[in-house]
């Protein structure tokens, strides 16, 4: 659970008096909370940890880790969540709650490449 | 570094290992506190490409490998109950509790789930009225954030279904704890870099000027390695025991003070067993009285679960950095990564899971395959790998 991953922001909007946004994480896009960094603007790159961004970061530096944490294939390990009841491996887009996509390339969360 | 080609070009890791070679000419002994650092250091060999004399002794840096074995066990008590929805990060799941883990519980029906982030958990208890919803909030200083608003949100939107089994541990008490130590061998420290970019780096200048130890803030890419450790090799070649950040592009000294706020509007230090090492003082974050009613320990009465280690296993010894997994009866025998013993075996960021990994000290064809490896150097006869 260590790893934050840069993406960037695609949407900014308030959810119940909460700051929160949608980041794009090289395609696939998540939730992440923007409350400790509200001076974000659309567009920015910040580096998202559990699902709150933490830093604010120069896009050509986050397109460079990105390309590199997908080389080193942990950042799909680290945003890979299950559905409800875990029925199997998934990465989540939060833009279609529901549609799952199924990798079975991808390391088992629980075998090596853990969700951390 | 400005450009994506400069960055995987391992020409350029190369030319800094050289620069790190020129400077060196004494023995030094670096820790880095951060698993994720572990795990690149050791998939890339950067530990062994360092000049001879030169040790990177790997921290307690792995947040699931160091909760406590009886946390584990409250959360297998909690998780167990059939009122409750147990939620987790996904690695604790296999760390093993004094009789079972989270996963095997779930095989039996416990209702057991994955979050990617403690608001997916609010979630599930807004979504589940009628049941408890856990969450299982572990980590170090990185995670404190989420898991603080968090429980200000369930505070704040009245949502009492929710709560937390709390395990936070702090990065400066663990290094202040290992130097005070009469067995301590490390003389600088590669401070974790997303810890830094929440915190700042303040709280580390008192410990390098008491302790005369550098601190390089460092982050997470083999480059961002080698030069973190180039620059705390130059500070002990020159004398100087100063906090430098070489993780600029996301580290500033103040760090991030909304997030600061809301973790000490939530949390308080306290005292915090860590697995392997015992109770180190002031060295974690439990709950403030007024969000007691979000404590997990107290709204299920876990407070008296009391459990020890597994014999074989020397997690202790390898958290503090007084042993490796190479020297350890039971890695790659009685444990691995599909039968993990103890929690650096568990963990991804763990330094068993990563020595595992890069398929060290388990003969050809063993581990998990390395996508990239920047630095490959085979080991001569003087290398420490020869000498084991």
């Amino acid at each position: 659970m260590c790893l934050g991953i840069p993406g960037r922001i695609t949407e900014i909007r308030d959810e119940a008096g909460l700051l929160m946004g949608k980041v794009d994480f090289g395609g696939v896009r998540k939730d992440a909370c923007l409350a400790y960094l509200p001076e974000v603007q659309l567009g920015d790159y910040v580096i998202v940890h559990v699902g709150f961004a933490i830093s604010r970061v120069d896009e050509a530096e986050a397109l460079k880790t990105l390309e590199i944490l997908a080389e080193m294939g942990v950042m799909e390990p680290e945003l890979m969540t299950m559905g409800e009841g875990m029925d199997g491996l998934a990465i989540v887009s939060d833009d279609a709650p529901g549609a799952l996509t199924f990798n079975p390339d991808l390391p088992s969360p629980t075998m090596g490449g853990a969700v951390s | 570094m400005k450009y994506l080609d400069e960055y995987r070009d391992p020409v350029l890791a190369k030319k800094i290992l050289a620069e790190i070679h020129r400077i060196t000419t004494k023995p030094w002994t670096l820790m880095e506190v951060c698993g994720g650092q572990t795990h690149t250091i050791v998939k890339q060999g950067i530990d062994e490409a360092l000049p001879d004399g030169v040790r990177m002794i790997h921290g307690p840096g792995c947040p699931v490998c160091v909760t406590p074995l009886e946390q584990v066990d409250k959360a297998l008590a909690i998780a167990a109950r059939p009122d409750v929805i147990f939620t987790s990060y996904g690695d604790m799941l296999r760390v093993p509790g004094s009789s079972t883990d989270l996963l095997a519980l779930k095989a039996r029906g416990a209702d057991v789930r994955i979050v990617y982030s403690p608001l997916d958990a609010l979630k599930v208890a807004l979504a589940n009225p009628a049941r408890q919803v856990v969450f299982f909030a572990v980590g170090f200083e990185t995670t404190a954030p989420a898991n603080a608003m968090t429980v200000a949100e369930a505070a704040r939107r009245g949502i009492d279904n929710f709560s937390v089994l709390v395990s936070h541990v702090l990065v400066p008490p663990a290094m202040t704890a290992l130097l005070d130590s009469p067995a301590n061998q490390v003389q600088g420290f590669l401070a974790a870099g997303h810890v830094c970019a929440i915190m700042g780096w303040t709280e580390y200048e008192p410990i390098a000027a008491k302790y005369k130890v550098p601190i390089v803030v460092t982050g997470f890419e083999p480059l961002d390695l080698l030069e973190g450790i180039h620059m705390a090799i130059r500070q002990l070649e020159e004398g100087r025991y100063e906090v430098e950040n070489q993780y600029t592009r996301a580290v500033t000294r103040e760090g991030v003070p909304l997030a600061q706020q809301q973790v000490l509007a939530v949390f308080e230090i306290g005292p915090r067993k860590w697995r392997g090492i015992g109770e180190i003082p002031m060295s974690g974050y439990r709950l403030r009285p007024e969000y007691a009613r979000f404590d997990a320990e107290q709204k299920f009465q876990v407070d008296d679960i009391q459990t020890n280690e597994h014999p074989a296993c020397i997690a202790g010894a390898i958290l503090t950095g007084e042993k490796t997994p190479l020297d350890c009866t039971a890695y790659g025998t009685l444990c691995n990564p599909q039968k993990p013993l103890g929690a650096p075996m568990v963990s991804s960021e763990g330094t068993c899971a990563a020595f595992y990994g890069a398929g060290r000290g388990l003969g050809t064809g063993a581990g998990f395959s390395s996508p990239i490896q920047l630095i490959s150097v085979a080991p001569g006869p003087g290398s420490r790998e020869a000498q084991r």
